[in-house]
């Protein structure tokens, strides 16, 4: 048998984890290097994945990598791994994330063990979402995930810490409880959890236990609390707002794209019809998180809950994608999130910077540091050049894919009409990128600001590291879109059929 | 030519710009005019190409050289999108004007810029400007273009903003860049819309469908129209003109280029690039030509009246950029264009003058200039060339193009014709004003940063400033045989009549000359002879300068009734408080209503065991009494 990429890939994480929890005496120096260890080796062994990945179109739709094992027979579960064009963006986003909070994380000197274990096991939780192909191992993963961003929060973060780690608890439970009754409901009817199976057989040839329609929402609810979609997102500003900064990375870098994630492995595959049917009303609700989203972070005045409610409205470009159901708006929605993880990374290890150095968050306070941190203002502009869209950053190749693709779908009538009104919110987004930047770099240069520091050498690394990925990206998107259209294809046949 | 050296063109000073900014820093810092020498090595070198390029085009059939394209993203059964450049007789046409403009702007910038802090930092970005300018001008598709298109918008923002400590600088360069983008959102949905109808972003292809008449109906007048969205917010045309007499803020060179070559001049040239797409649209052209023709005179209006130097000529951009339209809207690309081209060397040239009168006596308020043609004789006489040339007098260039743009809105557009007229005279008068004001009479003291008596500037800012007096002279005669019109229209010449003097045999050459030569002698019999009050004048129409000076309060129209009052601070207000109020507070009402139901619940778990024995009673009689009913 092959060499367990996959397996490697998801548990050295939860490895590290453990090390760092049960092995006592350990320094705060030695913990960092062995979380950052832990973590530089997914990412490492996921850029290896890409890079064999199976590009061709003959390959389109093949789970690659796979790995299955009998789990639990009596309920005929498996271990079962594998990834597609569509996940695979996804597990190096978390594995590129993943590494660099570590880094982002250097500074933290309360209860390091704790935090680190649980940054970690954070880690492992989310890859193995995107990487489970059973049904059963999707929720256990989706569910771990829950416990160590509870704890991030409520004991890392800042502010009202417990109670948005509570809510976030709270309404994260509430989603995963609805997609715990539509997973059982698939259950009930196929007799199966692989995912791969029940899409390729649809729901057709079983006696559905409650309507497919009932099971499509139950699933869909659980996901849209995560992406988040208004009017189910009010926990994401709190969540954001209060949380450290690597726990922001990670909740705006990879957590929320479970949702997005989810909505296209589960809802669109194993439901094209009832997708096809609804998809009017879903794509309504994305225009309404893009513009509300919007309109409502340019009344931001804290610099992280600013740039938690950017991403409600980015978020919308993702569902929008998604429920266009076409070809080119799926490859750009999965885009989409892979850029919006990226840019939305950096920004707010960029906001944990200015925080941190200048000991000030809110904007109205801030003002002219481009003196005092020349580099944090050229890397945050450049995240907030690619937040708005600016062309040559990933933000635009996955927002033009989104608008080509939804503008062109044949499933909505009248879509062109929303893709407008969508592209209406890149007015309003630079409209409070470029305010929040104003506000915080501009003008003359404060006193109470004297002496605070620009980025240091670690700092400047994974900064470059971002940057890179999004120019990239931005540059040449077909590295990536290469990749996914592989994912997306058979979706399309299931759509067409 | 070999097509990998078209590519040269813009990458070329994009280099420069990562040169500047990346890798040579800390040497920079001992050297520091190298930035400005890298830029100036790198343009030069651009310049000899576009040349060879435009020769070229020349020579070639059909005008147009062909270049293969590079892939880009292709998703099959979706989108197919190549990224490639066009090199016909528009494009070769504006590489000269963007190229020549850019490279005179960096010379004098050496001077205008020397011990500033943010040296590199300047020329760096002026590199970015001119790369995505000349990407601009070449792309041949549409999405590439965009990708341009941004950037020119991202570098004005960038260099408008360059004394970013100065909050007015910084508001300006938002301003800029949320302004225009408003327009991009309608370029963008037309290519979108573009897109779904043709299948192709291909600018070629999208001519040849909108010419066989495929694309044609509302489709195209939509797609037509959202193009202009886009050039309304980048050339500063009526509804979106706001953000360009703000943009002054900026370095003087840099409102130079923006005002002659690139920022602005890209919204005209989008309209030439797509200009099939519009001439096969009655609706589209007839919008370009209407709001171009008013644009034209509405700006003109409030130059009258501004007492800045770089407004007045803010202004004047704006007017001229209308003259542009209104050419593209009545005649055709080549009339159009050749306006732009003139327009590129006159109007760095007087940004130039500006800047180097600001450079003397610390201020551009032309209150307080006066007498500088006795201490600044170069600049003083090349300014009047500028002026003159702006002002359309024969033979000096701007003549030639606007005689075009006239005679073909008398044939097409009559009342537009009239509009174009009375703004000859309105132009010709803002800008003697200025020069009386400027350079005649007595020195009124300049600035209160000003040093003693005003001087010339260094030879490093004269010598660009020659050079483009020289083009704004000369340029025009490109197309006193027509041989302009004739190598962009592919054969249409519009003016009445042709040659150096053979033009002058029509009646309407001399009424424009006569209009022209009014508002010089009204200048002149108010600010240098002063025959008439400049403050009685003012107070008879105190209501037209009241209206004129204040913008027609357009800025507190935009910025406090529509953004402040309607939006930011009543709509998306509103919406922020019933973020907070209605969905988390419903959010917060389930939660407190499921603790107030637990509270309530848990009063009747009591641990008493008869009560729950009770209840079991109860519950075991409902159920017998139900099964007796329905069962």
């Amino acid at each position: 048998m092959s060499f367990n990429y996959l397996t490697t890939i998801i548990f050295l994480p939860v490895v590290g984890a453990i090390l760092i929890a049960f092995i006592p005496g350990l320094s705060a120096r030695v913990i960092k290097r062995m979380a950052a260890v832990f973590t530089f080796f997914p990412l490492a062994l996921s850029l290896f994945l890409f890079a064999n990945f199976n590009r061709s179109l003959g390959a389109a739709g093949a789970i690659q990598f796979e790995e299955k094992v009998s789990w639990i027979p009596a309920i005929n579960a498996h271990y079962h791994l594998g990834v597609d064009g569509l996940s695979l963006p996804l597990v190096i986003l978390m594995t590129f994330l993943g590494f660099l909070v570590v880094l982002i994380s250097w500074k933290i000197d309360l209860r390091p063990r704790e935090y680190f274990a649980w940054l970690l096991l954070l880690e492992t939780s989310i890859l193995g979402v995107f990487c489970s192909l059973d049904l059963l191992l999707f929720f256990l993963f989706w569910e771990i995930e829950v416990i160590p961003m509870y704890f991030l929060i409520s004991i890392w973060g800042t502010g009202r810490k417990e109670y948005s780690a509570i809510k976030y608890v709270v309404y994260t439970l509430f989603g995963s409880a609805m997609m715990l009754a539509g997973i059982l409901s698939l259950y009930f009817t196929t007799g199966s959890l692989n995912m791969v199976e029940i899409a390729q057989t649809g729901l057709a040839p079983f006696t559905v236990v409650i309507p497919v329609v009932a099971i499509f929402f139950l699933l869909l609810t659980g996901f849209a609390v995560k992406l988040p979609v208004f009017p189910l997102h009010t926990w994401l500003p709190d969540a954001h707002t209060d949380a450290p900064t690597a726990g922001s990375v990670v909740l705006a870098g990879a957590l929320i794209k479970m949702g997005g994630y989810g909505m296209i492995r589960l809802c669109v595959t194993i439901f094209p019809q009832v997708a096809q049917q609804y998809a009017p009303l879903l794509v309504a609700f994305a225009i309404i998180s893009v513009l509300y989203g919007a309109a409502v972070t340019l009344r931001q005045t804290d610099l992280k809950r600013l740039i938690a409610y950017s991403s409600i409205s980015h978020m919308g470009y993702v569902l929008l994608g998604i429920f266009a159901l076409g070809q080119v708006s799926l490859v750009g929605a999965t885009l989409q999130m892979f850029s919006h993880g990226i840019i939305t990374g950096l920004l707010f290890a960029m906001a944990g910077l200015v925080m941190h150095n200048a000991g000030e968050r809110d904007l109205r306070k801030l003002g002219g540091l481009v003196r005092q941190m020349p580099i944090i203002a050229v890397v945050f502009s450049l995240a907030g050049l690619g937040a708005l869209g600016l062309p040559t950053t990933s933000g635009f190749a996955a927002e033009f894919l989104v608008f080509v693709g939804s503008f062109s779908s044949t499933v909505v009538s009248g879509i062109q009409v929303y893709t407008i009104l969508g592209v209406l919110g890149i007015v309003i987004t630079a409209g409070y990128i470029l305010w929040m930047l104003q506000r915080m770099f501009y003008g003359p240069a404060l006193e109470q600001f004297n002496g605070v520091k620009d980025a240091n050498i670690l700092e400047r690394v994974y900064m470059f590291a971002f940057v890179a990925v999004i120019m990239l990206v931005g540059i040449y998107p077909a590295i990536l879109t290469d990749v996914i259209k592989t994912g997306i294809m058979p979706i399309m046949g299931l759509l067409g059929g | 030519m070999p097509y990998q050296l078209a590519w040269l063109i813009f990458l070329l000073p994009f280099f420069s710009f990562v040169i500047i900014s990346l890798y040579f820093r800390p040497f920079l810092n001992h050297k520091p005019k190298l930035g400005g020498y890298i830029t100036i090595a790198a343009l030069t070198a651009s310049l000899g190409l576009s040349i060879w390029a435009l020769l070229e085009v020349m020579a070639a059939p059909g005008y147009k050289l062909p270049i293969p394209d590079i892939n880009w993203v292709i998703i099959e059964g979706g989108v197919t999108i190549h990224l490639g450049l066009i090199m016909d007789s528009v494009t070769a046409v504006m590489l000269i004007v963007v190229i020549v403009v850019s490279l005179m702007v960096q010379i004098y910038s050496q001077g205008y810029m020397d011990g500033d802090p943010g040296y590199h930092r300047y020329f760096a970005f002026m590199s970015l400007f001119t790369a995505s300018m000349l990407g601009l001008v070449m792309a041949d598709n549409l999405l590439f273009l965009y990708v341009f298109w941004e950037l020119v918008g991202l570098c004005s923002y960038l260099l408008i903003g360059f004394w970013f400590h100065r909050p007015a600088a910084a508001d300006a360069a938002k301003k800029a860049f949320i302004v225009t983008r408003l327009g991009d959102f309608g370029f963008l949905a037309a290519i979108l819309l573009l897109f779904f109808n043709t299948g192709t972003f291909d600018i070629t292809e999208l001519h040849s469908l909108a010419i066989t008449g495929v694309l044609a109906g509302t489709t195209l007048t939509w797609a037509a129209i959202g193009i202009f969205a886009g050039a309304v917010g980048k050339s500063a045309q009526f509804p979106l003109h706001v953000w360009l007499p703000d943009a002054m803020e900026g370095p003087t060179p840099v409102s130079a280029l923006i005002h002659a070559a690139t920022m602005v001049a890209a919204g005209a040239f989008l309209v030439a690039r797509c200009y099939p797409l519009f001439s096969h649209s009655v609706e589209a052209l007839t919008t370009v030509a209407i709001i171009g023709a008013f644009t034209a005179i509405f700006a003109a209006t409030m130059g009258l009246v501004m007492t800045d130097i770089k407004r007045v000529l803010a202004y004047s951009t704006i007017s001229q950029l209308g003259y542009m339209m209104l050419g593209l809207g009545v005649g055709s690309v080549a009339i159009g264009t050749f306006h732009l081209f003139n327009h590129g060397f006159f109007k760095a040239l007087l940004f130039l003058g500006a800047g180097s009168v600001n450079h003397a006596t610390g201020t551009f308020d032309i209150r307080e200039m006066g007498g500088l043609r006795k201490f600044m004789p170069w600049t003083y006489a090349t300014f009047v060339i500028a002026s003159l040339s702006i002002a359309g007098i024969w033979p000096l260039s701007g003549f030639w193009s606007k005689e075009e743009i006239l005679a073909s809105a008398l044939v097409n557009q009559p009342i537009l014709f009239y509009l174009a007229m009375i703004t000859v005279f309105m132009t010709a008068f803002y800008m003697f004003r200025v020069v009386f004001l400027t350079f005649g009479g007595e020195y009124r003291g300049g600035g209160s940063e000003s040093h003693g008596k005003p001087h010339e500037s260094p030879s490093v800012m004269v010598m660009p400033m020659v050079v483009l007096a020289i083009l704004a002279v000369v340029s025009g005669f490109w197309n006193v045989t027509g041989h302009f019109g004739q190598f962009l229209g592919h054969g249409e010449t519009h003016s009445f009549a042709e040659g150096f003097f053979g033009i002058l045999t029509h009646p309407l050459p001399w009424i424009s000359l006569m209009l022209a030569g009014l508002g010089i002698l009204l200048a002149y019999a108010i600010y240098s002879a002063k025959w008439l009050s400049a403050e009685r004048i003012i107070k008879l129409f105190s209501p037209l300068h009241t209206l004129f000076y204040r913008k027609y309060w357009f800025d507190e129209l935009y910025e406090n009734v529509f953004v402040g009052k309607a939006l930011v601070n009543g709509f998306f207000a509103g919406l922020q408080q019933f973020d907070a109020k209605g969905v988390d507070g419903a959010v917060n009402g389930i939660a407190s209503g499921a603790m107030a139901a637990g509270r309530a619940v848990r009063r009747v778990q009591t641990g008493q065991l008869q009560l729950y024995g009770l209840f079991i009673g109860v519950g075991v009689l409902a159920i017998v009494i139900c099964l007796y009913f329905f069962g």
